[in-house]
């Protein structure tokens, strides 16, 4: 009994050493996209040709994203004949879809080659096969995160902001000490529960709710006094959600380190990644993607820092 | 509702009539064991190992399992999330006993008024009635959330806004409707002529339930209304569909988004079985004990 055991045992460490080296080990860094050997292509199109470039279905790019998918990362509705709530990500409008649409174009998918998928937040990350190419679904990167999946360079460098209603306590504050004595409030997901936590500290225990619109209700209903949301998604909320709702600042970036951005979400090691991050340095440099968030994106300059003293 | 023996009926919790032969071992984990001696503790440990092994073997191989392991198993992530998680399962601690006091009144007044003889007392029937078809028929989560959201949006004056507030009081609201028929099915079971017994001694008929009835009900079905408390336990995670601040199985959640690992789930996983365990094991000792006494009472 106990051999079999052993050999059980042996042939289970066996298969799963086996099981490791089918995928092999990707070192190209972020941004560096496989440019040390000669054979490395230099264009985003060029790089989706590889046959080593796995896509869910072959000759489409295959997008995923959360339903409802909120302004002003989508934007246009057209939701008839759809799953798709609030908006439909098929139009190109909004700033992720546009964004989605224009990494195609560099990869060589025409706009009909563009399926869209839906992808809870918490289904982007699951282990196993992925339904999507690439997520985007402003989800932010960090290096915890990257240890479970694989995140292409930056589309959207983002600020967190904190809503209040329009006459509180909550809205005269200007720095981040005045905010210790508010209850506030986040999203699952986003990365400010971390910040508020650890920056703010503030007195009282900060929330988080489980999607955007119960932190919506909570503020409406006077449940907290303030909800941290990014900025452009502060800018809708006021704008749509909270007619009397305010943006009271935004957050600045933690000293020392680099902007919180939003990276598309790969499964991990997906070796699609470089093409994509070719792609977003060739929409950098001949300035869509610049073009593309002043289209959608409200200037974040309007909006007050708060300050760290 | 006639069963020979006298005060005895038919137990909730009590296996199919005839079997006299019941074990008396708590949880049926060594049920044939003792019986067979040495040759059935060996098949017992061969059966086991043979088992585990297949599981092991089933699940090693399955081909994501690296990745499964990393995402599910990751021990570092679990020492930190139990730290997270721990000190705010006292949240859910809170919860449920609060909670509890209330259920267990309120669903007591609930049985009582459904017992309740006479034309006089249609309403009440009525209403009890009405009541535990309501909040039985609706999904838990269902009531948290139109509570937990719903209350609070009023604003009426006077009224606490705190989601918690009203998500412990749903909790209340549909578990008191379970707890309900489980008091209800106590007080059926008390052979009737017990009542009669008791207005035959000259007390009312409020006083027979009050003195009578509802003590011997209650001690019956301790069982399941202990049963009934671990489903709380557990149901105090779906506060936090609606409360902000995290209690253990949304700081699991903040742990996960924050590090795209599942393994924080498995730390809030434990807190939960450390208490529910114990629970279930102190039901099947419960209902051991009782049967136990029934049957020594039978035998006289």
């Amino acid at each position: 009994m106990r051999k079999m055991l052993v050999a059980v045992a042996a042939f289970g460490l066996l298969l799963a050493a086996c099981a490791g080296n089918e995928n092999p080990v990707v070192t190209t860094s972020p941004g560096g996209g496989g440019t040390e050997t000669s054979a490395a292509p230099t264009t985003a199109a060029a790089c989706a040709q590889q046959s080593s470039v796995p896509f869910v279905n072959a000759g489409t790019l295959t997008v995923g994203t959360d339903n409802p998918a909120y302004p002003p990362w989508y934007a246009g509705g057209d939701t008839q004949g759809t799953s798709w709530k609030i908006n439909n990500p098929a139009t190109g409008k909004g700033f992720e879809s546009a964004v989605a649409y224009a990494v195609a174009d560099k990869l060589g998918f025409t706009n009909d080659q563009v399926q869209w998928v839906e992808v809870p937040f918490n289904q982007s990350f699951a282990p196993g096969p992925k339904s999507f190419d690439f997520d985007i679904n402003q989800i932010s990167f960090t290096p915890k995160r990257a240890q479970q999946v694989t995140f292409s360079d930056s589309y959207y460098d983002v600020n967190q902001a904190l809503v209040g209603l329009k006459g509180t306590p909550i809205t005269g504050a200007a720095s981040l000490s005045d905010l210790k004595d508010y209850s506030l409030a986040t999203q699952i997901g986003t990365t400010s529960y971390d910040y508020i936590t650890n920056v703010i500290q503030p007195n009282k225990e900060p929330g988080a709710y489980n999607s955007l619109a119960d932190a919506v209700q909570a503020l409406k209903s006077g449940s907290v006094d303030g909800i941290v949301v990014d900025l452009p998604t502060a800018f809708y909320v006021t704008a749509v959600q909270i007619p009397d709702g305010v943006i009271i600042g935004q957050f600045p970036n933690p000293e020392g380190q680099a902007p919180e951005h939003f990276g598309m979400v790969f499964a991990k090691d997906n070796p699609l990644v470089d093409c994509v991050n070719l792609a977003l340095s060739e929409l950098k440099s001949d300035g869509t993607l610049q073009a593309i968030q002043d289209q959608w994106l409200s200037s974040k300059v309007s909006v007050p820092v708060f300050s760290t003293s | 509702m006639s069963v020979p023996g006298g005060g005895g009926a038919p137990e909730l919790y009590e296996l199919p009539p005839g079997r006299t032969d019941l074990p008396r071992s708590r949880s049926r984990l060594f049920a044939g064991l003792r019986q067979e001696g040495a040759k059935g503790v060996l098949i017992a440990v061969v059966s086991t190992i043979a088992v585990f092994a297949v599981l092991t073997v089933v699940i090693v191989r399955s081909p994501n399992w690296p990745t499964v392991r990393q995402s599910f198993f990751d021990w570092q992530q679990f020492k930190s999330s139990l730290a997270d998680v721990a000190p705010k399962f006292l949240r859910n601690i809170q919860y449920f006993m609060i909670a509890e006091v209330f259920i267990l009144s309120w669903a007591l007044l609930l049985a009582v008024m459904r017992s309740l003889p006479g034309p006089v007392f249609f309403p009440l029937r009525l209403i009890s009635i009405g009541y535990t078809d309501l909040f039985r028929g609706i999904p838990t989560i269902l009531i948290v959330y139109l509570l937990g959201f719903g209350v609070p949006a009023m604003q009426l004056p006077g009224v606490p806004r705190s989601n918690a507030f009203w998500a412990v009081v749903a909790l209340i609201l549909s578990y008191s409707a379970y707890v309900a028929e489980v008091y209800r099915a106590g007080i059926e079971s008390i052979h009737p002529s017990q009542i009669a017994s008791a207005r035959s001694l000259g007390l009312t008929r409020l006083q027979s339930l009050r003195f009578v009835v509802i003590p011997q009900a209650i001690r019956r079905v301790i069982p399941p209304l202990l049963n009934d408390f671990v489903g709380l336990q557990k149901d105090t995670a779906l506060v936090a569909f609606v409360v902000a601040i995290p209690e253990a199985f949304k700081q699991g959640q903040l742990d996960v988004s924050a590090t795209f690992n599942y393994t924080p789930l498995l730390a809030v996983a434990l807190m939960f079985l450390i208490i529910t365990i114990p629970m279930t094991r102190l039901v099947d000792w419960l209902i051991a004990r009782e049967r136990a006494k029934r049957q020594g009472g039978a035998a006289l």
